[in-house]
């Protein structure tokens, strides 16, 4: 066991953790978040996407125990006071989910695409979330919600 | 999706590392940003008994002017080498090439050196460095050597590091503004591994080409130079004839992405796209 | 006269849906987010091998690791099993379905569990999974579908004598001219890939014991109801002590529509153990662990006159049907069975189809199931014959489309609406062919390696399953009806409760406009309550674009018996007779006095009241209704693929596609378009990209999600849609099903659109996916 502390959604965590135990199950398991999902073991599908310091990670393909000292943002913490999020009304407005499993990882990607300054266009938007995979919309109208999200959080900057 | 388990201890420096790995007897292995290995851990296809993290080493991390080169600290990740304006200004290729690795949330991850010591014929990055002739250093403790690319990559998934060894930094030269460069691969998806990537870079003397170095991506167990066609080039051929030599010496894998015979094929087409790109043709 | 005809205020609308909140700020309730106190979890062992015998088998070494609470092989829980694991649709009185049950002692596909094991934790699990020690015995197996009938072929079932499951046939012989002597006569023979469904979600099961020998199910399934029926009957439970729930559901394209080892071992472990039971999904499991799709070679002819009309269709199939049968796997084909005329008017009409034993993954339903793999044959050999016929392509479509409506088709079924020529105008319109044609001139004239296709594929299917007795007549054992019920609160709001099992269709917002409008109050005044055997008592569930032209109208039926029951109740109070009153938009009024009136909601008051009721009227205002639709669905469309095609390398890149869709009345034009997105993309991936294969031992190749290529965004353009509408008139609301056409429509014009682009190369056919190889390959051989 190791102990480690996190930052999640602000929130600071002391916990003793197994050296395997994946970030993907310390937050969903040990913390209860379980608004991450895993959809994948290769890493392939981005469903599990997180902040990790501001940026888009694969929470399935980090260790627990080498986010120690880190701040990390999940679905459950970007919205702020009940107001969605400018990425998450824009996929409810766009119809940008159907099932929802893939959509806070989706989400979460667009984030950190967007405030990376990526999202310039829509090849951009396209290429930018190639690590998160949709069975269900056909990245149609996700792509137009990032679009729409892009510009409203460059407006509010 | 649970590793088998193993023993992990945190680095507070490359020297701690390296007595770190020597205590391992053979069986740790070192943790960067574990884009390569934490996905084989998962599967249980790797069951090191103990993980040496050295992803906290900070002071790994930079792109520095050396003068003739430019180094690169093992520990950069993708991203930053991507973004980086001195390797934008004087080795462009390789901050492109970053910028093709994976996905982003790989490249806010996975590092240089990474997926250098990781070995594998399929990653971008290491047929860059070759074509490069990038010189990579490798701390021991014995002290550091330089071990040239061209010497680096050993078989698939192996290379000339110990295993009390920490590759430390990628010294790659700057280019001359006359040298004109490319990375190019083909893959399905644009998250996949490329079926086969082409780097090349095309040195001018006063316009006239003074010589050539191509850099072969999953066209056989190890990243490969493209001698035949580099040396047809050189001596005059053109682009379109010196990429049809690209597959000599090459030995593609068969694959889900392509058969031997294909990825072949596909080397010299894409190798003639390559050099014409780096000719601005 | 249905209410349904006086008011519509949300159908129609694109009411921004009412799941996301939850699903957008990570409240889902997907299985695996559960976990009570006390819950172990389960792995299970599989065999690596395609077929082979277990010798011996050892757990003694994983009953004793770290967190193990037991340890089960298959002989260890044969006793549990009151039957084998289920198949609903013999469809033919003498097809073969040998036995199969949760774990087996004789593997016979790569994934087949021959133990479980069940621990503390997760970690536990698959640690001591690993020290189960199995002594194996390979046998040969049978793979290739193409040749499993073949002599001297392994047998994945040695006691059967022949891998043949069963052959069905379906002919008729309109105008008894035999098809060879057909003034053309193209023959096509065709590989459809083998598809692994990947909702992202894999399954996920938990199972919690009650004190009295009850057990909740919960599950990431699409069936709930057929669930409880088969889980109960396989263990030999009372179905009443069953209790299963279908919380947020991550997709399904129809590999949650099944009853699978882990449901069963689930509810079985969990009773001996009393303790809750969870197993969940890893996606490499997945992959041999749940349906595969397709898997069929078909041999496909179309006759016809010199002048272009096709007189006849024939279609002979080989379907795999991998190593077991679950729930649907033989009737699949038979999905299709009907529509191998497609849109088209052709008078002789014959299909056979052969299902196959192989050593693999057993297939059955994924998206679209059954028409696909009609459309795609139809659709090819339709360029072929124009092609022999050197006609336009678009031409012979429509010289041969079904034009009045209803039809009733070779096949012997009636279409009940349609306006095939319409969406195909449509189309045409969107997509300024002349323009993509004179650009595809230009590139074939300078000869660069980039060159462009357009592909087209017309198209009609038949969905909303399904009539009861077309069911039973075709062998399937249970019905196709739905069950809906709405319940008036006292204070006015409304709960709904359906039998469909939505898992990312948007129900909850779609039934909400249905009830809204039929009873006029406020959408936001509606609940629906779905996915839960103990509050939908009654239900057959979400496949086959059912829910909205099944259960969607049943809503409609219920609707009507709340209005009746209220103008009862109003007639009553207002002391006119019931014939006296309108009904408009949730009020009642008095014919000559509308300034006496009372809502459905003060109706509902009055009936929780029951103070003032009609004498022998029941309290309270609720109604159920079962409906059985009296036909099936059939939407239909024209769309349109555009590719770019590298020559060189044979890379093939789709540019454009354009799909006009019919589907009747539009609900939510949000979530139909979202529909149609969905699944054109898994037609388009079929194409271009997905394609499971396994080595000649039966050992899965494409094995997880690094080398089956599910498409990210960055390989999709953005799609152009737009509808024609003919309203179906078998139901009050006019809807047909969506889930299924993109699917159905999308496959055949992307490869028509790759042929296209390099037809002036000499190519004629390449095999789906049109892998850059196959395309490359393609271009040398006819070169050659």
């Amino acid at each position: 066991m190791r102990h480690v502390a996190l930052t999640v959604n602000g929130t600071r965590h002391e916990l003793d953790l197994e050296p395997r135990e994946l970030l993907v199950y310390v937050l969903r398991e040990r913390l209860g978040l379980t608004g991450t999902n895993v959809g994948c073991d290769t890493s392939s599908c981005g469903a599990c996407t997180v902040l990790l310091g501001g940026e888009s990670v694969k929470s399935c393909t980090l260790l627990g125990v080498q986010a120690d000292g880190a701040e990390i943002t999940t679905i459950e913490g970007l919205a702020g006071d009940g107001e969605l999020h400018p990425v998450q009304r824009a996929f409810h407005e766009n119809h940008a989910l159907q099932c929802g499993f893939c959509t806070p990882g989706m989400v979460m990607a667009a984030v950190s695409l967007i405030e990376h300054g990526e999202a310039t266009d829509e090849a951009a938007i396209r290429l930018g979330l190639e690590g998160n995979l949709c069975r269900c919309t056909g990245y149609h109208n996700i792509v137009l919600a990032v679009q729409q999200a892009a510009g409203v959080m460059e407006r509010a900057s | 999706m649970i590793p088998a388990r193993f023993d992990y201890d945190v680095a507070e420096s490359v020297d701690h590392a390296i007595e770190l790995l020597g205590a391992g007897g053979g069986d740790a292995k070192l943790l960067a940003g574990g884009h390569s290995l934490i996905p084989a851990l998962k599967l249980r296809i790797a069951r090191p008994a103990k993980l040496v993290d050295i992803g906290r080493l900070a002071d790994l991390s930079y792109v520095k002017d050396g003068g003739t080169h430019i180094a690169i600290g093992a520990l950069t990740r993708h991203a930053a080498v991507a973004a980086d304006d001195t390797l934008a200004e004087h080795c462009p290729i390789v901050s492109f090439t970053a910028g093709q690795i994976g996905d982003p949330q790989v490249r806010h991850c996975g590092t240089l050196g990474g997926t250098l010591a990781h070995g594998d014929p399929a990653s971008d990055m290491p047929a860059v460095m070759l074509a490069l002739g990038a010189d990579l250093v490798a701390r021991g403790k014995g002290g550091e050597r330089v071990i040239p690319a061209t010497e680096f990559f050993t078989g698939v998934f192996e290379t000339a590091l110990a295993p009390d060894e920490v590759l430390v930094e990628a010294r790659v030269p700057k280019l001359a503004g006359s040298t004109g460069w490319s990375y190019v691969k083909a893959n399905r998806r644009a998250q996949d591994w490329a079926t086969v990537g082409v780097a090349a870079l095309v040195h001018r003397d006063n316009g006239a080409i003074a010589g050539a170095s191509i850099g072969l991506v999953n066209m056989g167990g190890t990243p490969l130079r493209a001698k035949a066609a580099e040396d047809a080039l050189a001596a005059g051929s053109s682009a379109a004839d010196a990429a049809l030599l690209v597959t000599d010496g090459a030995e593609p894998p068969s694959d889900h992405a392509g058969s031997s015979e294909y990825r072949a094929h596909l080397a010299q087409v894409m190798a003639r796209r390559a050099l014409e790109q780096a000719l601005g043709d | 006269m249905s209410a349904t005809e006086e008011k519509t205020a949300y159908v129609g609308s694109p009411v921004k849906r009412r799941e996301d909140q939850t699903l957008l700020t990570g409240r889902g309730t997907y299985v695996d987010n559960m976990a009570p106190v006390g819950t172990l979890s389960m792995v299970v062992v599989r065999s690596p091998y395609a077929h082979a015998r277990v010798k011996s088998i050892s757990l003694d070494a994983a009953r004793t690791a770290d967190g193990v609470v037991a340890v089960f092989s298959a002989a260890d829980l044969q006793d549990d099993w009151k039957a084998a694991m289920p198949c609903a649709w013999p469809v033919t009185e003498d097809m073969k379905n040998p036995p199969h049950y949760p774990l087996t002692d004789v593997a016979r596909y790569q994934g087949d569990g021959v133990a479980v094991v069940l621990a503390d934790t997760r970690a536990h699990a698959k640690d001591a999974a690993e020290l189960v020690e199995v002594d194996w015995e390979p046998l040969d197996a049978v793979v290739d579908v193409a040749t499993a009938l073949e002599d001297g072929t392994p047998l994945a079932h040695p006691d059967l004598g022949t891998n043949e499951c069963y052959v069905w046939r379906l002919d008729t012989d309109a105008t008894g001219q035999a098809i060879d002597e057909a003034e053309v006569v193209v023959t096509r023979r065709y590989y459809q890939p083998r598809l692994i469904p990947n909702a992202i979600e894999p399954r996920a099961v938990l199972a919690v014991p009650g004190a009295a020998g009850e057990v909740t199910l919960y599950a990431a399934t699409q069936i709930p109801h057929i669930l409880r029926l088969l889980v109960a009957a396989t263990l030999g439970m009372s179905e009443a002590k069953l209790r299963v729930v279908a919380p947020d559901v991550g997709g399904g394209f129809g590999s949650k529509l099944d009853v699978y080892a882990e449901d069963l071992l689930a509810v079985a472990l969990a009773r001996r153990l009393g303790r809750p039971v969870k197993w969940t999904e890893e996606r490499s499991e997945n992959y041999v662990a749940t349906i595969h799709g397709r898997d069929f070679v078909t041999e496909y002819t179309l006759a016809a006159t010199k002048d272009g009309t096709i007189t006849h269709c024939r279609a002979k199939v080989t379907a795999a049907m991998g190593a077991y049968l679950q729930l649907v796997t033989p009737g699949i084909p038979l999905l299709g069975a009907w529509i191998y005329a497609g849109p088209y008017a052709i008078p002789n009409y014959s299909v056979e189809f052969t299902g196959v034993f192989t050593n693999t993954t057993p297939t059955d339903a994924y998206r679209g199931a059954g028409r696909p793999e009609a459309t795609y044959v139809i659709e090819r050999t339709m360029d072929a014959l124009a092609e022999e016929l050197g006609m336009d392509r678009v031409e012979l479509r429509r010289k041969n489309f079904i034009k009045e409506f209803p039809a009733t088709i070779g096949s012997g079924l009636t279409i009940d609406s349609g306006d095939y020529v319409a969406s195909l105008d449509k189309l045409l319109e969107h997509l300024d062919l002349d323009a993509l044609r004179t650009e595809q001139a230009k590139r074939r004239e300078n000869g660069g390696p980039r060159q462009l296709g357009i592909g087209f594929s017309t198209y009609n299917e038949m969905c909303g399953l399904a009539p009861s007795r077309i069911l039973g007549a075709i062998r399937y054992a249970a019905g196709g009806w739905e069950q809906a019920t709405i319940r008036y609160l006292p204070t006015g709001s409304v709960q709904v409760i359906t039998g469909t099992s939505p898992h990312g269709q948007g129900h909850e917002t779609s039934w909400a406009q249905i009830v809204a409008d039929q009873l006029g109050c406020d959408i936001d005044a509606v609940e629906v309550l779905h996915g839960d055997t103990s509050v939908s008592h009654a239900g057959l569930d979400t496949y086959g674009s059912r829910s909205l032209p099944v259960g969607g109208v049943a809503l409609c039926y219920a609707a009507d018996k709340v209005i009746d029951k209220a103008r009862q109740i109003v007639a009553h109070q207002l002391e006119v007779s019931a014939d006296d009153l309108d009904y408009a938009n949730g009020t009642f009024t008095v014919k000559g006095s509308p300034d006496k009136e009372m809502t459905v909601a003060a109706a509902a008051w009055a009936a929780f009241a029951a103070h003032d009721l009609p004498d022998g009227m029941e309290p309270g205002l609720e109604a159920t209704a079962t409906y059985d639709p009296p036909n099936f669905s059939w939407p239909g469309g024209a769309h349109a693929a555009v590719v770019e095609v590298d020559t060189e390398t044979g890379d093939a890149r789709l540019v454009r596609y354009v799909a006009i869709d019919d589907v009747g009345t539009v609900v939510n034009p949000l979530i139909v378009d979202g529909q149609v997105h969905g699944g054109i993309t898994q037609g388009i991936s079929t194409a271009l990209y997905e394609e499971g294969t396994y080595d000649e031992t039966g050992s899965l190749l494409t094995a997880n999600l690094v080398t089956y290529l599910v498409p990210s965004a960055a390989e999709l353009p953005s799609f152009e849609l737009d509808r024609t509408e003919s309203r179906s008139p078998t139901n009050p609301l006019g809807v047909k099903g969506v889930g299924e056409t993109g699917t159905i429509a999308a496959a055949p014009a992307v490869i028509n659109a790759v042929l296209d682009a390099v037809s002036h190369l000499g190519v004629k056919d390449i095999q789906m996916p049109a892998t850059p190889e196959r395309v490359w390959r393609a271009i040398q051989e006819a070169k050659a």
